[in-house]
């Protein structure tokens, strides 16, 4: 299991290394930084001189992958490239291009998503499993019928409708929560309620359908034919016998999602003004503050790979023959 | 006249050609007839499939684009060139400066119909209260549209009732047009279709019944369901704005119609390029393995482990510097929201071929495994051959299930790309712009809720249409399915 794991980590840190080279290519090559200084300084600000200050201020005015004029091994690392990696390996971000500390605003934020992503994510699969299950028992009659047409009209309506229109009926018309905004304390619970409920009904068309579905590849098999032959009733088989073997990939699916929560759903955050990374990011889009972006893709990037490795744990956890591998 | 071929519309054109070529290819080969056969023998696949041919229409029309004359400036006659009984000659007809589309020329009387501001649907006055003159007072009141209602009387406008009279004459207008339909399709497969019907009646009498083998009698409903809809809303349209005007005073129904072309273009676009990108990296990665697959695979992990608005909103901001700085590329306006456009389908193809990829990959590697690709390597047929005419075959159900199944999610995300800020331009209509909009319009006293439920209305029955097509053509192909023994799905 070890070895496994050593093996794995290993993969996902060449992973991260050619992902920083890729964003390096995109952000740096794609556009030069003279282009990005004459950008953030705009209009009647730029003058050779300028351009070059806001290159040196950020360091950006060393060559890109080769200094020509050092000596040795400062060949490497006197380059923008070496800095930059180095700055993103060691989550020393350094400030934005609007110069607040990167690092520091993440810390800051990462709470705030993680309070509205976590219950999110674990109520809405808590529900869609709950769902899913009553829709196999019932498999073949209307409910079932009703059920998953109700879920292909959910899963058409765009998460956008269901923010904006929850926000109105809710907040505006109904006026049972507040419309917007964040703080720590006690009034948390109410602000987070409308951002979790909506989110949570944002997703519930997609996987009540993948559940429903795992759930009938399952009892279609040999072994709950034997269960049932034998005299078990529906309840017993579903919860003592499907429920744990459709588990398997249901959780093992779900399972690479848990450290992107910290980045936070973009949406909901921006919609509900609520302080946490996903809202970050969407201001650094807007404002072009590539530093942020960059940051925000490291960090991301990190998290997936945790979770891709925590997934492939997972299946080798319940299924030995690809632990023997 | 001038055509004028803008990058997505030659797309769009030369994808209808290889449809049209697939069609072909269908007809020719019995499993893939059966299959497409079983897909549309249902009754939903059918209704959906023409509400997306309908939105397919709109958007073929949107894709032509000309640029028509610009008004000739009036010819001075001057009093020189009458004496010297000389004309000189006229100027070259100049071309106006923004290409327009067929629909756009179609659409024409809806866009002159413009108001002033706000005005809610079916209605006759303006949104917000104004002060006016009327009969020689000034008073503050919703003052009257300049084209909605506009024939109704001053003093006593009937307006409901005006409605409903539409609405009836509409419908009646449906029911004849779609009974001479269904008399003259009912004569016709008569004649050249059904041997076993003995009359007219018995055959009508069956298809109403739903005994048919193909699902016509639902085909008849969903034409008389749309001809309907489209009947009353080109009716009322002459009279009213039928969706409300938005701040500038234009008609919803107009944005929204156009918003279609965007909608449809990013799905279709996007699919067709992951599909060969996917095809090829996972077959080659599977069929070869070793170093190239190892490779492969490296490559997609790197791309599938960015997230996705990240890599998307990373590119897109390069993109969009990029075309700044290179603007002698683009003649106008219109050039330069297709060719984001276009950039923006290229973007969300490279980020999103990784699912299908190694779905592609998994399956190769099932497959070469097989005693007919051993046999075939026995005979010593090309490697390029074998992917070709035995592997890539094999698999094209697996690709075409994902490809309808990843079109309405683009359709989705682009109105959330929109929100972001780096979906599409601003200037092109598209659902996500609308949605944007219409946030903060809601949130203003009163309300104004017609641009969000227009967008609403046209984006869901879009994606469900295309969702349930998805699900029938999934079902048809799917072999687990296939061999299931009628039990629900």
């Amino acid at each position: 299991m070890i070895t496994f794991l050593i093996r794995k980590l290993g993969y996902g840190l060449l992973i991260l290394m050619g992902i920083n080279l890729l964003t390096f290519v995109l952000f740096f090559k794609v556009n030069t930084p003279d282009d990005m200084a004459r950008m953030q300084l705009g209009g009647k600000r730029i003058t050779p001189e300028a351009v070059e200050k806001w290159k040196v201020e950020r360091g950006y005015d060393k060559a890109l992958f080769l200094e020509d004029k050092a000596q040795g091994l400062e060949c490497l690392t006197q380059t923008l490239f070496f800095q930059t990696s180095k700055q993103l390996f060691t989550f020393s971000f350094g400030p934005s291009d609007g110069g607040r500390d990167i690092g520091r605003e993440i810390l800051r934020r990462a709470p705030a998503s993680l309070m509205l992503a976590l219950p999110s994510f674990l109520l809405g699969m808590g529900i869609s499993i709950l769902i899913a299950l009553v829709l196999a028992f019932f498999r073949g009659s209307y409910l079932d019928f009703w059920g998953t047409i109700f879920c292909v009209v959910l899963m058409s309506i765009s998460a956008l409708f269901f923010i904006v229109a929850g926000q109105f009926l809710l907040s505006k018309v109904l006026q049972w929560l507040p419309v917007s905004g964040f703080s720590w304390g006690t009034e948390t619970w109410r602000f987070l309620c409308l951002p979790i409920v909506i989110s949570v009904l944002a997703r519930i068309g997609g996987e009540v359908r993948f559940n429903r579905s795992v759930f009938l590849e399952e009892i279609d098999k040999d072994y709950v034919r034997t269960a049932k032959a034998k005299g078990l009733s529906e309840v017993q088989v579903l919860f003592s016998h499907v429920l744990r073997n459709a588990l398997i990939p249901i959780i093992s699916a779900s399972v690479a999602v848990i450290p992107l929560l910290f980045m936070g759903s973009l949406l909901v955050e921006s919609f509900f003004s609520i302080p946490g990374l996903g809202s970050y990011l969407i201001e650094a889009i807007g404002a072009q503050d590539f530093a942020i972006v960059r940051s925000m893709v490291f960090v991301g990037s990190v998290l997936y790979i945790l979770g891709l490795i925590l997934t492939e744990l997972c299946y080798a956890w319940a299924d030995p023959r690809i632990r023997l591998q | 006249m001038q055509i004028e071929f803008l990058l997505i519309d030659v797309f769009l054109y030369a994808l209808l050609v290889c449809v049209g070529a697939y069609v072909l290819y269908v007809f020719k080969t019995p499993p893939l007839k059966d299959s497409w056969s079983r897909a549309f023998k249902r009754p939903i696949s059918v209704a959906s499939g023409m509400v997306l041919l309908f939105f397919l229409m709109l958007a073929l029309l949107d894709s032509i684009h000309v640029r028509p004359q610009a008004p000739s400036p009036d010819q001075p006659t001057s009093a020189a060139s009458v004496a010297k009984n000389t004309v000189s000659p006229a100027p070259a007809q100049a071309l106006g400066v923004e290409p327009k589309s067929i629909l756009d020329l179609l659409l024409k009387p809806l866009a002159d119909a413009r108001e002033r501001s706000y005005s809610a649907p079916l209605a006759m006055v303006g949104f917000k209260k104004e002060t006016f003159e009327r009969d020689g007072l000034a008073v503050r009141d919703y003052p009257r549209l300049k084209f909605g209602g506009a024939h109704l009387s001053l003093n006593s406008p009937d307006h409901v009732k005006d409605c409903w009279r539409l609405s009836v004459n509409a419908l009646i207008k449906a029911m004849g047009v779609n009974a001479l339909f269904a008399v003259v399709l009912l004569l016709m497969s008569f004649k050249f279709f059904n041997p076993k019907a003995k009359s007219l009646g018995q055959l009508a009498a069956h298809l109403m019944k739903g005994h048919a083998s193909w699902p016509i009698r639902t085909a008849l409903l969903m034409c008389f369901l749309i001809s309907l809809i489209l009947i009353w809303v080109i009716d009322l349209s002459a009279f009213y704005h039928v969706f409300g005007t938005d701040q500038t005073g234009k008609s919803v129904l107009l944005i929204a119609l156009k918003s279609v072309r965007t909608a449809l273009v990013i799905g279709t676009l996007t699919t067709l390029v992951i599909m060969p990108v996917a095809l090829i990296l996972g077959v080659v990665a599977g069929y070869f393995r070793g170093a190239v697959d190892e490779f492969i695979q490296y490559v997609y992990t790197l791309l599938a482990s960015i997230p996705d608005v990240l890599l998307i909103a990373a590119t897109v901001l390069m993109l969009q510097v990029f075309i700044d700085s290179h603007s002698g590329y683009f003649d106008s306006a219109l050039q330069r929201s297709d060719a984001r456009l276009f950039f923006l389908c290229l973007i969300l193809a490279l980020t999103s071929f990784t699912g299908l990829c190694r779905l592609v990959r998994g399956e190769t590697l099932k497959l070469r495994e097989l005693e007919y690709i051993q046999s075939a390597k026995a005979f010593g047929v090309s490697t390029p051959r074998i992917l070709l005419s035995h592997i890539a075959p094999n698999l094209m159900h697996l690709v075409l299930i994902n490809c309808v199944m990843q079109f309405s999610g683009f359709i989705l995300s682009e109105a959330v790309l929109s929100y972001v800020g780096v979906g599409v331009d601003p200037n092109t209509a598209s659902f996500g712009v609308m949605i944007n909009t219409a946030r903060d319009e809601l949130a203003a006293t009163p309300v104004v809720w017609w641009t969000l439920v227009t967008a609403f209305v046209f984006m869901f029955l879009l994606v469900i249409s295309a969702n349930l097509l998805a699900d029938a053509v999934r079902d048809a192909f799917d072999p687990k399915t296939r061999l299931s023994l009628g039990r629900s799905t």
